[in-house]
């Protein structure tokens, strides 16, 4: 389903402009985390053209992304796909109503290793 | 006060569709001096310009507007049109209310408005226009040809066949160019030496063409017909008439060090070196940086051994000078340096090697001898992957790379993966392209049969990294087709690099006036029209450095670039542009401000008597060669006493302009 509103959000919050990509490959060519993902980074730059965003929110692809960022040193026409997949994070995380983190959750994380900042930081982070 | 007839074009809809030309032609009539005015629709046409000539005679006029399009595009026209009848041609002004006006507005009212105001301001000039008659100027006839590659031998050849005297210059020891270095030439894989080195051949056996190698132009003054360049002949250290090119000098040289530069810097060569065994001139050339003699004063082994006498140590560079014409541009191309793309490990492979050192190696005369081998070990390579598009098609954003399609590369690496797996069929080739692009006289048949009939594996995608694993190389990329990555494991990377202008074209753009583009490449006269000229006058364009080509291309181009030099070179004499500055002996102070800023050298300063009512004497004034002047303008804007004044473009009449647009 083709949501514009979504697109024009993951398109603002990158500053990609996917027009400018070719479809040479190069991107999924240089990408040491491709067998993990389910789509990979050139079919990122298209469905976003496209609008497929929540295929891609849906996908686990995108929490496979390292952000090692070499499709966007190596990409020949500066298209940088790891700005799309990060920008399509950050849609999953500003969903509104969508609680990843509840408050029942924290107690069973609580560790002594674990700085208590962490949990506020996830909280803020993913309690909406 | 003349008496002015303004025609308004419709241009088709071109004007008329944005601009009310009925309202301009019937507004310009109370302007002062305009006696007739109309509209047609197409005022270039005959009968357009037959409305032009009866009103002339029909109104007496001495003076006319044509609301057209840009003076670039029909000025001439009119100009001739108002000549045939009895009409001094400068006394016709062209108002553009086309490019400058109907074509960047939208609104009617608004261009109609515009077009009325620039019609206005070309009248108030051609108010002040005087009949201006134009001069002429003698030709040179000898061509100049710069850089000796297919293109620059094919233009040398051609405007030699029609008679015409013909230097080449060429920087290198030897001509014959890039296209010498190359093995076979796509698409009927005829070798190149074959077909170039007659060519070569002809160019210095023919009494018209005189070669001027290891020489580089250092200076370029003078216009159109009338050139004078200087040429810096570098010292060779080698007699070039003793030089019989017998090849002793080059066996004795003890120096190992210098990279042959022929065969791309893979193998060495000695500090005397012919560059190719089908060298022209085939004479020898000492590496002053790599020669034991100059470096430590000892050796001498070539001097001892050279039967003609041939070398000499104290030879030394020469200027000459010389005229010319026309110049010819034909500086080439170079490939890119591929170690900025670091990704295809190019700086850590010795077999991660470009397309044009492929060529080397593949060639008979090349550094393995024509064997394909990996230059790391010497080893046979069993697997072999072409990567396209390195460099090319890159957008203006990226970091490195070229905007434009180098278009040769598709071609040649289906030539290249051609070449391998008809030479040495257990080799397994593999091609990375990203668009496979075979616009050409039997190209997409040649890349089929590589496909189809050589098996060559064509990978639609890029390759993302290339890394040197156990003494071989570890390709990984991507296969858009099959939506995988792939990972080959292969003992040669060829990488077809992008090509660039030659470095030097960029100091001759300047040198001759000539303009280039932000890639360096030369710009034509009209992108369509006049391919093969530069806008500046005299100054022709032939082969790569006008654009990437291949070589039919190329020597069309050449070929084309001979026959307007041949046209210009058979005019006994140029008719000159009177639209000239000129002095006013009374107002010239002398300064020399003038002087300095002209860009063509054409105003000197004498001593003259100057007869006026407030002085009488002889006085320093500026005098302005008006064969030389090209109307430029800069040394009228420079005169502080506005002693200077161009012709046709007067102060006067540009203010007039000017208080005719603010009225």
């Amino acid at each position: 389903m083709e949501d514009k509103y979504l697109s024009e959000q993951i398109l603002r919050m990158s500053g990609v402009n996917p027009k400018k990509c070719m479809k040479c490959g190069k991107c999924s060519a240089t990408c040491p985390a491709y067998d993990e993902m389910e789509y990979h980074p050139h079919q990122f730059v298209t469905m976003v053209q496209k609008g497929r965003i929540e295929e891609l929110m849906n996908s686990k692809s995108i929490y496979m992304c390292l952000s090692c960022f070499a499709c966007l040193e190596r990409c020949p026409r500066n298209v940088e796909p790891a700005k799309l997949i990060e920008a399509v994070r950050l849609a999953v995380v500003r969903q509104q109503g969508m609680n990843h983190m509840k408050p029942d959750d924290v107690p069973a994380l609580l560790n002594s290793d674990l700085p208590q900042q962490a949990i506020v930081t996830a909280m803020r982070k993913y309690n909406k | 006060m003349h008496r002015i007839g303004v025609f308004v074009c419709w241009c088709g809809s071109n004007i008329a569709a944005t601009v009310d030309v009925k309202r301009v032609a019937e507004a310009v009539k109370s302007e002062p001096g305009v006696v007739f005015s109309t509209d047609y629709q197409y005022m270039c046409s005959e009968n357009g310009q037959a409305t032009i000539r009866n009103a002339i005679k029909e109104y007496k006029l001495d003076g006319i507007v044509v609301c057209s399009c840009s003076p670039r595009m029909h000025e001439a026209t009119f100009r001739k049109t108002a000549l045939t009848a009895g009409l001094n041609p400068y006394m016709v002004e062209i108002a553009n209310i086309r490019e400058q006006c109907s074509w960047i507005h939208k609104d009617m009212p608004e261009g109609t408005e515009k077009a009325i105001i620039l019609a206005r301001a070309a009248i108030a000039k051609v108010q002040r226009n005087a009949p201006l008659v134009a001069g002429s100027s003698p030709v040179t006839k000898r061509a100049l040809v710069i850089g000796g590659g297919i293109a620059g031998i094919q233009t040398a050849l051609d405007v030699a066949e029609a008679g015409y005297e013909v230097d080449i210059v060429e920087k290198s020891p030897t001509i014959g160019g890039r296209m010498a270095q190359l093995d076979k030439t796509f698409p009927t894989l005829d070798c190149a030496a074959c077909i170039l080195t007659p060519k070569m051949v002809d160019a210095s056996q023919n009494e018209k063409i005189n070669l001027i190698t290891y020489a580089e132009l250092e200076s370029v003054s003078g216009f159109v017909g009338n050139f004078t360049a200087k040429i810096r002949k570098k010292a060779r250290y080698v007699d070039e008439d003793k030089c019989t090119g017998c090849g002793v000098c080059t066996e004795k040289c003890p120096s190992r060090k210098g990279l042959n530069e022929f065969n791309m810097g893979l193998n060495t060569r000695g500090a005397v070196y012919i560059p190719f065994a089908q060298a022209i001139p085939n004479v020898a050339v000492i590496d002053k940086n790599q020669c034991l003699h100059f470096r430590t004063g000892k050796c001498g082994l070539c001097e001892k051994n050279c039967s003609a006498g041939a070398i000499k140590f104290d030879q030394t560079e020469e200027i000459l000078e010389r005229q010319y014409g026309a110049i010819i541009v034909a500086t080439g191309f170079k490939p890119i340096d591929a170690s900025a793309f670091d990704e295809y490990a190019y700086c850590q492979s010795k077999d991660v090697v470009t397309s044009l050192e492929f060529e080397r190696l593949m060639n008979a005369a090349g550094p393995s001898k024509g064997t394909l081998v990996c230059p790391s070990d010497g080893r046979h390579p069993k697997e072999i992957v072409f990567v396209q598009c390195v460099g090319s098609r890159c957008s203006s954003d990226a970091s490195k790379g070229k905007e434009y399609c180098s278009k040769i590369c598709c071609m040649y690496t289906a030539k290249h993966a051609m070449l391998v797996r008809e030479k040495y069929p257990d080799v397994k080739v593999h091609v990375f392209y990203i668009d496979v692009r075979t616009p050409g006289k039997n190209f997409d048949e040649f890349y089929r049969r590589a496909v189809e009939q050589y098996d060559v594996d064509y990978i639609k995608g890029q390759v993302g990294k290339v890394s040197v694993e156990n003494g071989r190389l570890h390709v990984q990329g991507s296969n858009l087709i099959d939506n995988e990555q792939v990972h080959i494991d292969c003992d040669m990377v060829v990488l077809a690099t992008a090509i660039e202008p030659d470095p030097t074209a960029r100091s001759i753009g300047t040198m001759l006036t000539a303009s280039m583009d932000t890639n360096d490449f030369f710009t034509e006269a009209h992108p369509k029209l006049r391919p093969v000229e530069s806008p500046t006058a005299g100054v022709f364009l032939s082969g790569v450095c006008q654009g990437p080509k291949d070589i039919p291309e190329t020597v069309a181009q050449a070929s084309a670039a001979a026959a307007k030099v041949i046209g210009l070179l058979s005019k006994d004499s140029l008719t000159c542009n009177p639209c000239v500055a000129h002095s006013d002996p009374l107002l010239c102070n002398g300064c020399s401000q003038c002087e300095n800023v002209c860009p063509y050298g054409a105003i000197s300063y004498e001593d003259r008597e100057v007869r006026g009512p407030e002085f009488r004497g002889v006085k320093r004034v500026a005098v302005v060669n008006e064969a030389v002047c090209q109307g430029c303008g800069a040394c009228t804007v420079t005169c502080p006493s506005t002693a200077m004044d161009l012709k046709g473009f007067s102060n006067e009449q540009i203010m007039s302009e000017v208080d005719a647009i603010c009225r």
